[in-house]
């Protein structure tokens, strides 16, 4: 996923000189050929989040396009004034693209494993979050970028994730995809989760359970309309991120399924990563399965709400 | 080595009638709106006065006007100078300085994009120069003459994102960019000395790659000669390190801590205020 959306910042970049792209202190050859064909819109900075973003801005208020991109921990995080003051308030061009989005830095701990980046970046006002689900995706995603009129922060998965979209598919910023459609549950997932959630589809399928799949890959702005239309006749609600239960997708679900003051009660459950920091190393998927983050327990919640 | 916290005290150099109005206009906007930093803006004075007289282009019929050069004033609690100016320049009626923090109001507490006149929303310390930065660059690019200038305040050159600024401007050697220090050695709590040192400060800015100059803030005369001097090295980024006074041209308010938040001042101590302004 990574690959595409860099080499999707390249191939943009190459018909539209608008287009820059800044990266933090990344590995060696990083977009090697934009550098080759176009260095005097590629730029490769120092570890200093806080002056890329500032930077960015400023070119943004110029009239440019800019690709931000380095760890999606210090691309939020660390630099989360300088989001909300320089790019938000501004309303300015600038697309943060954050690499690993969730456990996918397992291996190196809590300092670069990114649980919360939905739920900080979604609070700010004019930005737009968006968490594709593989690489396909990735590329129908990207072109869209470009004009998209405000600031939009892009996460990334580990990179080779399964191929779960389809070209049938489309995709527009801000509007969900029902990839499944059944009356007893409904399933709302955002990026890696969509593959899960699908496999889930089919064993429930096995219990004789219909469930609808709503793919969010844009939590900000929500697609409210679509998760009401979803959610309004099915009596079982799940949720599923690589996130932390506070603030992210099941957060954003809630707050409009609550405020929606359905006649008919809903059984609801976020699933994603509890309020705590990951205190283990192994892989993404060892510590998705040490949180639950499974189809086996998305599938026994809906059993359970089904009963 | 050379510092200048010793000569702090060398103050009461004479105003203009000029920097006397501008600084009279601003109690008075105090006056009006109860509020306002009016000590880390009384140091700032002379440094937008020459820019904004002599040194920067601009149109204010037409404010995004793409030759403009591009001014920030990072420090922007300092704002009630650049308000005045800009207003007297007709970036925006007068009357807005009359409503300054009002609920209706154009002006706030800090400068925003909104304002005729003003390039970047700044308050919280630490982005003016970075957003200063991607101006520059962007005008490398373009080939584009305008020149970005930035003022920061010192307490402002605690936060890191300065620092971070400075590496990557001396990296481009971005010399149609500007960077002014309102050196007046006071912050909130105390004097820079005492908080946060920042000396050997040129020596700082230099290291960093900067073409380093250092003045007299309120002197005319030299702001207007080292200004129009810029750049100051075809090949590396400019610092102007203003020596000012905080709270510059009202003697009871010099240096004195107690006037950098001070708010809802009452009407014998606004007639105190311009009459120390006028007796200066």
């Amino acid at each position: 996923m990574r690959k595409t959306c860099l080499e999707m910042v390249y191939k943009l970049a190459k018909t539209d000189d608008r287009i820059f792209f800044i990266g933090s202190d990344l590995g060696v050859d990083t977009l090697k050929e934009f550098k080759d064909e176009m260095p005097d819109r590629f730029f490769m900075e120092g570890i200093s989040e806080s002056n890329i973003i500032g930077m960015a801005a400023g070119m943004a208020m110029e009239g440019k396009v800019l690709f931000v991109n380095t760890i999606a921990s210090f691309i939020t995080r660390r630099c989360f004034e300088q989001i909300v003051l320089d790019l938000c308030l501004h309303n300015v061009k600038v697309r943060l693209i954050g690499n690993g989005g969730g456990m996918v830095y397992a291996p190196l701990g809590p300092t670069h494993m990114t649980v919360e980046d939905i739920a900080i970046i979604r609070s700010i006002p004019e930005m737009a979050v968006i968490a594709p689900a593989d690489a396909n995706e990735m590329r129908r995603l990207m072109p869209l970028t470009v004009d998209y009129p405000g600031p939009l922060y892009i996460r990334l998965a580990k990179g080779y994730d399964p191929i779960v979209t389809t070209d049938d598919n489309s995709f527009t910023i801000g509007k969900a995809i029902p990839i499944r459609k059944g009356k007893d549950a409904l399933i709302v997932a955002t990026g890696i989760t969509l593959k899960i959630a699908l496999d889930a589809y089919d064993t429930l399928k096995s219990y004789n359970i219909e469930s609808s799949v709503l793919h969010v890959h844009t939590i900000k702005p929500l697609d409210i309309e679509c998760l009401l239309q979803f959610a309004e006749n099915v009596p079982v609600i799940v949720t599923i991120e690589e996130h932390s239960i506070v603030g992210g997708l099941g957060s954003a679900v809630a707050e409009i399924i609550l405020e929606a003051n359905f006649e008919r009660p809903k059984r609801f459950k976020r699933i994603g990563i509890p309020d705590v920091f990951p205190d283990e190393y192994g892989s993404q998927a060892s510590l998705l399965e040490k949180y639950s983050i499974t189809e086996k327990h998305l599938v026994s919640t809906i059993l359970n709400f089904c009963k | 080595m050379k510092t200048f916290h010793t000569e702090i005290e060398d103050a009461a150099q004479a105003l203009d009638e000029r920097s006397k109005a501008l600084r009279k206009k601003i109690v008075m906007v105090m006056d009006k709106a109860g509020r306002g930093h009016l000590a880390s803006a009384l140091s700032l004075v002379e440094i937008v006065r020459v820019l904004y007289d002599d040194i920067l282009k601009y149109d204010s019929n037409n404010p995004q006007w793409p030759m403009r050069d591009r001014f920030i004033l990072s420090k922007g609690h300092g704002c009630l100078a650049l308000y005045v100016i800009l207003a007297e320049k007709g970036f925006f009626p007068e009357s807005e300085l009359w409503r300054f923090c009002k609920k209706d109001g154009l002006l706030g507490g800090h400068p925003e994009k909104k304002i005729p006149g003003v390039e970047a929303s700044t308050g919280s310390l630490g982005h003016g120069f970075s957003v200063g930065l991607g101006f520059a660059l962007n005008a490398i690019y373009e080939k584009a003459e305008y020149r970005t200038i930035v003022v920061l305040g010192d307490g402002e050159c605690n936060e890191g994102s300065v620092w971070e600024a400075a590496l990557s401007a001396g990296k481009h050697k971005l010399n149609n960019l500007t960077i002014i220090v309102d050196y007046n050695k006071y912050q909130s709590y105390g004097s820079t000395q005492e908080v946060q040192d920042l000396e050997p400060f040129l020596d700082k800015w230099k290291s960093f790659g900067f073409a380093v100059a250092d003045v007299d803030g309120h002197d005319i005369k030299e702001l207007r000669t080292i200004l129009y001097s810029l750049p100051l090295d075809s090949d590396k980024p400019n610092a102007v390190i203003c020596h000012t006074v905080k709270g510059k041209g009202i003697s009871f308010v010099e240096n004195n801590l107690s006037w950098h938040h001070k708010s809802k001042l009452s009407e014998s101590e606004i007639q105190k205020l311009l009459a120390s302004v006028e007796a200066y």
